[in-house]
């Protein structure tokens, strides 16, 4: 598909507040993208798009559980279109909350859209928000969204969540994620090895220092840490005499841009 | 008070047959915070006995929180009046400054500045104080959600928050505190979260601030809280005519938040425990429901007005709309969603129950704008319609319950203020020279007002928009930028600078505000920033005093006379007075908010060191002024000069450090403020991967014979300054005639860190890590 001819939706909600960085950086990749409230999707039909995202914020004021609301909301007005939309090989992404809402729809970890929650982002570990910049070790290459990047490479990512530790339910559904390759990014130290839960490298307390997921095909993925947020040279916090050129999580929209060329 | 509806709970009080003794009675039980002369006024007004409505809406309307009455009274002193220091200072420094990027001053719900690209700038800057004493979560978050509403209430986009809290010591004895106050950790805890959950819930990265600790914040906590807006120029409407429709819409109002206003217009008493529904209850996601509806309706330019409902609720949002465009209002109270259902007519009209904003739309748009509110998934209601009568009339359930001419509401009686002279304790200090000084700034580093905000900086989100430049924690360690830099807008690199400044322990409050003005100014030109805008937040004890008065009277002088020679225009302000409680009154404390602008933001200035063998450059002159700094707080020493500014010297030593980083010369920057010289240079290197400093007191531009006090003295109008290697002749040139030298170089290596010489050629090293230890506790 000519890239002209793709479209990208961003979705939200009350509540959701990092729609518009999002938008700016899928457009300054010439991706068109449209931001939805999902009380416009009644008028407009998911079929439109090629990517959507889920982006961060706090949807419905995060009040029962990060997400769980939008979540809920998802798979009771718009199961069948995802569903439709997933199996195409569309991509769907979700960033920070809208990895929560993708975990509660049961998107993720899973494949399909199960509708049934089989892990969940917790508190911190630290019991407090975090704001911070950390290091991100690409572990998986199954998703699109690290097609352009090296499995080991080191990137530098912002996060900015109180609820984002990443557990599983059972050793075992650790080792089937592992197994099949659905861990895309994990916390690192400064060294570039896996942070080991050690704090503030793992900022949260996540099991196997999981960041990032995709679902089994790699169509779908998660992360807590925000790619939009570190996407040109002057978000980042180390400058020389001049900002860097760009940031490390363009690629990640890249990877998603490259894709959709080739759909 | 006398009953005057079968169906509704609402009273007329006969003013007529009362004396003064009655007068101060009504004012007090029915909680209005007027005074006995501001009583008196109204029973010769009022011809028929006006209803409880109608009173409290005076109360409101009049109280020192909404109408100033001590900064546009009359202040006399022993040989003069001074009428109006809002009028004789603050605003006249603007009117002579005569900026014509001065878009709005002192008129809306903020300050608006001219920016780039057809956009203009809004700040607003609040307190909080009463609310948070009492219910420290629910008074920080609803002070954030008022300023953001200030904001949205000029039609500004919300882009940037700022905080600055004052708190009593955190590890003060339970049994220092007298009954009705809180103690001080418990405030800290509650208010941190409070302004932490407001702004990130709602996606505004709050990106400058601070913290200070001290024992005159025991009993009157201050939480400032700030908002930072862009909108295009053209779309700042306001023009509210005959025939257009209020419309309320946001949260439900309920009794939360009743008497807001007048109690913090009055001393936090003994039994504070009782006003808690005083405090409102803040819901982010509401307002930032409201925000999406607000700016649509902006864009689509379907509102010919806007304004927040804060203090007073309806009565004073509604009026102010009114009277502002010279109309009158017909209000319908019945059409208000409710919390509650037995709510006093009085209780809705001045409720100030949360997220609530009122727009004034033309006939043929209101139903387009309350589809948007709809989409929003926000509550939305008709309440009312403007008029020429001049008057505000309320009406619920068919019943006129309030009726008031608004010329008359918006001119209370003028006070008269009496200011006594102030005394300014001895500079005379004693304190031997310390032995070894390495240690005394690894103490100071750790001292509660100069360590790192780290922990209570990463519990809010400050990257949220993705806009944020320059950060309140920069380089690969984290050091403290003297400012934060914004990029609001998507296609200019200019960028929006955000600073403040705030010197309350200096003990004259003169320079206590002339350091402040020059604080928020110098850290604004640390990373670049100029055509530098300034907000002014004071908070003061009881006006009705006199020596109260008279500080505040000197600390204004100030405000003028920096304000005009440093050319920075007061945009708005706001003030917070009355802040007394059994301990006595607040430390006497003016926030100064510098809001500037750099034209290219990738030339942003950050203070951690670059390269190894630049030179570094000690600008301004170093004096023996100590009193009030960090370094004699910490030894529990009195007297010590209060640092003075040469306002010509401050003047053109800024202007000139901005054509050194506009022409490429400067590599890193940092101000010297609270530790002085040691702790600015430490916290270079702290914020440093793998560079350290030498720096040599000798050769600093001093005539003081003290290491110590070279280190540690708090003058104003000094930057430590990065310069590269090949530029160092050409920067000389440029501060030719102003007090500057080369006092040390940037060093590399394994283990570079703080290298100092003192005035006996002695060497001093501290290590990176070992003051990151003690400035971040780890």
């Amino acid at each position: 598909m000519r890239l002209e001819k793709a479209r990208a939706c961003v979705l939200r909600v009350g509540g959701t507040n990092c729609d518009l960085e999002v938008k700016v950086a899928l457009e300054e990749l010439g991706l068109q993208t449209e931001i939805l409230h999902m009380n416009q999707l009644k008028k407009r039909r998911l079929s439109d798009y090629h990517m959507l995202v889920f982006p961060g914020g706090f949807s419905y004021g995060d009040y029962v559980r990060a997400g769980a609301i939008w979540g809920r909301q998802v798979i009771t007005k718009f199961r069948r279109d995802l569903e439709a939309f997933v199996n195409e090989e569309k991509l769907v992404m979700g960033i920070c909350n809208g990895f929560q809402v993708l975990v509660e729809a049961g998107l993720l970890p899973g494949n399909g859209v199960s509708g049934v929650p089989t892990a969940t982002l917790a508190n911190n570990s630290s019991a407090k928000y975090e704001c911070r910049w950390i290091r991100l070790r690409v572990d998986g290459k199954r998703t699109p969204f690290t097609k352009i990047m090296k499995v080991g490479e080191v990137v530098r990512i912002p996060i900015g969540h109180g609820e984002g530790r990443f557990l599983l339910p059972s050793e075992g559904a650790l080792k089937e994620l592992i197994k099949e390759g659905q861990v895309v990014f994990r916390y690192a130290l400064p060294d570039g090895k896996p942070a080991e839960g050690a704090y503030p490298h793992n900022p949260n307390g996540a099991v196997y220092d999981i960041a990032g997921i995709c679902n089994k095909k790699g169509n779908v993925m998660g992360m807590m840490p925000h790619p939009e947020r570190a996407f040109f040279g002057w978000q980042t916090p180390v400058w020389g005499a001049e900002p860097p050129e760009h940031g490390d999580g363009r690629k990640i929209f890249e990877g998603a841009v490259e894709y959709l060329k080739r759909y | 008070m006398r009953r005057a509806s079968d169906k509704l709970s609402l009273f007329t009080v006969n003013l007529s047959a009362t004396d003064d003794k009655d007068l101060v009675e009504i004012s007090k039980s029915m909680g209005l915070s007027l005074s006995l002369d501001e009583m008196r006024y109204l029973k010769g007004y009022f011809k028929t006995p006006p209803t409880d409505v109608e009173l409290q809406s005076l109360g409101q309307t009049w109280s020192e929180h909404c109408i100033h009455k001590t900064f546009k009274g009359d202040i006399r002193t022993e040989n003069r009046v001074v009428r109006g220091l809002l009028k004789n200072y603050i605003a006249r420094a603007t009117r002579d400054l005569k900026k014509p990027w001065c878009i709005s001053v002192f008129e809306d719900n903020a300050g608006i500045v001219d920016f780039d690209d057809g956009y203009v700038v809004a700040a607003k800057v609040e307190t909080h104080n009463h609310p948070s004493a009492v219910e420290p979560f629910g008074g920080a978050a609803t002070g954030v959600g008022g300023v953001i509403r200030d904001i949205l209430g000029v039609w500004g986009e919300p882009v940037a928050n700022t905080d600055v809290l004052c708190f009593g010591p955190l590890d003060i004895r339970h049994e220092e505190l007298p009954l009705g106050v809180r103690h001080p950790k418990y405030i800290y805890k509650g208010v941190v979260a409070g302004v932490g959950a407001y702004g990130n819930n709602m996606g505004i990265p709050t990106v400058s601030g601070g913290i200070l600790f001290d024992k005159g914040y025991t009993g009157n906590v201050i939480v400032y809280c700030g908002c930072i807006g862009v909108l295009p120029k053209d779309l700042y409407i306001k023009n509210t005519r005959e025939g257009d429709y209020a419309v309320m819409a946001g949260g439900k109002t309920g009794r939360d938040g009743i008497h807001g206003v007048t109690f913090a217009s009055a001393d936090l008493p003994e039994g504070s425990e009782e006003l808690r529904s005083a405090v409102q209850i803040p819901n982010p996601v509401v307002e930032e429901r409201l925000k999406r509806a607000i700016l649509r309706i902006r864009d689509g330019r379907l509102a010919s007005g806007v304004t927040d409902l804060g203090g007073g609720g309806i009565s004073c949002a509604a009026g102010e709309m009114a009277h502002r465009s010279g109309l009158g209002l017909d209000v319908n109270l019945d059409v208000v969603h409710l919390k509650e259902a037995n709510l006093a007519p009085w209780e809705i009209w001045v409720s100030e129950s949360q997220e609530r904003m009122l727009v004034s739309v033309p006939e043929g748009n209101v139903e387009k704008v309350l589809e948007i509110f709809k989409e929003e998934d926000i509550e939305a209601c008709v309440l009312g319609r403007f008029n020429r009568s001049g008057r505000i009339k309320v009406t619920l359930h068919g019943e006129v319950v309030c009726n008031l001419d608004l010329d008359f509401l918006y001119s209370p009686p003028k006070v008269t203020r009496k200011a006594a002279q102030v005394i300014i304790p001895s500079a005379r200090y004693r304190l031997d020279e310390p032995r070894d000084l390495a240690e005394e700034l690894l103490t100071l580093l750790a001292d509660p007002n100069v360590r790192s905000r780290e922990d209570v900086i990463r519990t809010y989100d400050h990257e949220v928009r993705g806009c944020t430049a320059i950060k309140p924690l920069q380089g690969e360690e984290g050091g403290p930028n003297d400012a934060a830099v914004i990029k609001p807008l998507k296609d200019s690199w200019m960028g929006l600078v955000i600073s403040c400044g705030i010197n309350p322990f200096y003990p004259d409050p003169y320079w206590m505000a002339a350091a402040s003005i020059e604080e928020a100014v110098r850290n604004n030109a640390s990373v670049g920033g100029r055509r530098v805008a300034i907000l002014d937040n004071f908070v003061w004890g009881n006006p009705e005093r006199e020596e109260r008065m008279g500080s505040l009277l000197r600390a204004v002088e100030a405000c003028y006379d920096l304000s005009t020679a440093l050319d920075v225009p007061f945009i708005s302000g706001k003030d917070s007075l009355y802040n007394e409680s059994p301990l006595g009154p607040v430390r006497p404390t003016l926030l100064i908010t510098g809001v500037g602008i750099i034209p290219d933001l990738r030339r942003a200035i950050t203070l951690d060191l670059k390269r190894e063998g630049n030179p570094i450059y000690l600008i301004g002159l170093t004096k023996d002024e100590t009193g009030g700094s960090a370094y004699f707080r910490s030894k529990g020493i009195a007297g010590g000069a209060c640092p003075k500014i040469d306002a010509k010297v401050s003047k053109r030593t800024i202007d000139t450090l901005i054509n050194a980083m506009d022409g490429g010369m400067v590599m890193a920057c940092h101000d010297l403020s609270e530790g002085g010289l040691g702790v600015a240079a430490a916290e270079m290197v702290i914020a440093s991967d793998g560079l350290g400093l030498a720096i040599d007191l000798r050769r600093a531009p001093s005539a003081v014979g003290r290491s110590d006090i070279i280190l540690f003295s708090e003058s104003a109008s000094r930057f430590l300054v990065e310069v590269e290697r090949g530029h160092a002749k050409g920067f000389e040139n440029l501060f030719k005639g102003l007090p500057h030298r080369e006092v040390g170089e940037v060093e590399g290596g394994r283990g570079a860190g703080l290298r100092l010489h003192d005035l006996k050629g002695r060497e001093l090293v501290l290590g990176s890590s070992e003051m990151r230890r003690a400035w971040r506790g780890y």
